[in-house]
């Protein structure tokens, strides 16, 4: 299986996402440039972290206008998986590939600290790994991470049980309904605050993120190599 | 040649806490008639001599990247530059 990394000016989570994937799942991996127009070749692609592009007018204002957004809209068309994380979040949703927005955090603080997240739909192809509301440590760095959305999207969301993660116990950003991850309504893009990336082994602090890789892996296996 | 003035604000609905931090400290240090304050942005568009309808420009590049309409409200004003 073959990941791809986009990477902007700014991106500084790059790095941890390729590691996550080359050395912990050992799985093929490339980084490409937000100046690119094509992304044939690759079977997933991640977007990773990095706040300081695009945050002079909102995050991932300008990033969700760059060459490389029509060939990560088809990737999406054809149902390929794809997960934002904290920028790459942002990113999703200015892009409107996945809906709502992030609002600066309520207590305004950039916050880097590891959360309590439950998961509350294992039924994803980035969750089939985990239990159902099991709960996971992964660390969380943003200073916009406060998820917003009118009533009527989050009905939707709740409906389609599109909330994939919630804060459990503390909500550090002030999240509506304690949301720390969506899925679109197709469910193969994943947009998430928590970096799982920075926890994909102990020597960093714990695994709990590994799942998420592993089960992009899994599915994808089932679908391709049994075939 | 025109200028356009943008300003940009949250929506009524959303709390917005810079403005609450700054409006507790005037409050604070003696302003206690502010009821609220609320932070927003000002934009300044220069527009070159066009024959494409400038309302239709601005509206344009404020809703597909200046604004985020899930979030923010925006007016404008055009003038001579």
């Amino acid at each position: 299986m073959k990941f791809a990394v986009l990477v902007f000016p700014g991106s500084n989570c790059d790095l941890d996402m390729y590691h996550a994937v080359k050395d912990q799942l050992g799985e093929e991996v490339e980084y490409v440039s937000h100046k690119e127009t094509s992304l044939a070749g690759f079977d997933a692609l991640l977007i990773p972290g990095g706040a300081s592009y695009g945050n002079y007018l909102r995050p991932g204002a300008l990033a969700a206008h760059s060459n490389i957004i029509p060939a990560l809209k088809e990737f999406v068309a054809q149902g390929k998986p794809v997960l934002g994380v904290s920028n790459g979040f942002q990113i999703l949703t200015e892009a409107g590939i996945l809906p709502g927005t992030l609002l600066r955090n309520k207590g305004i603080n950039f916050i880097c600290r590891t959360v309590q997240l439950k998961v509350e739909n294992n039924n994803t192809l980035f969750t089939n790994e985990y239990e159902a509301e099991e709960i996971i440590s992964i660390p969380i760095a943003h200073e916009d991470g406060n998820y917003y959305c009118d009533e009527e999207t989050l009905a939707k969301l709740k409906e389609n049980n599109q909330i994939v993660f919630t804060y459990s116990g503390n909500n550090p950003d002030g999240s509506l309904a304690n949301i720390a991850g969506i899925v679109n309504e197709r469910g193969n893009v994943l947009g998430m605050m928590p970096y799982p990336e920075r926890a994909v082994e102990q020597i960093i602090g714990g695994t709990d993120g590994l799942k998420l890789f592993k089960s992009i892996v899994k599915q994808w296996r089932e679908q391709h190599v049994n075939k | 040649m025109k200028k356009v003035k943008i300003y940009v604000t949250l929506k009524e609905s959303i709390i917005e806490p810079q403005g609450t931090a700054a409006s507790n400290t005037l409050k604070q240090i003696g302003y206690e008639e502010v009821q609220s304050l609320r932070v927003g942005k000002y934009l300044e568009l220069t527009i070159a001599d066009t024959n494409r309808d400038i309302d239709t420009i601005v509206k344009e590049a404020c809703e597909k990247v200046l604004v985020n309409t899930i979030m923010e409200n925006y007016r404008y004003e055009v003038e001579e530059a």
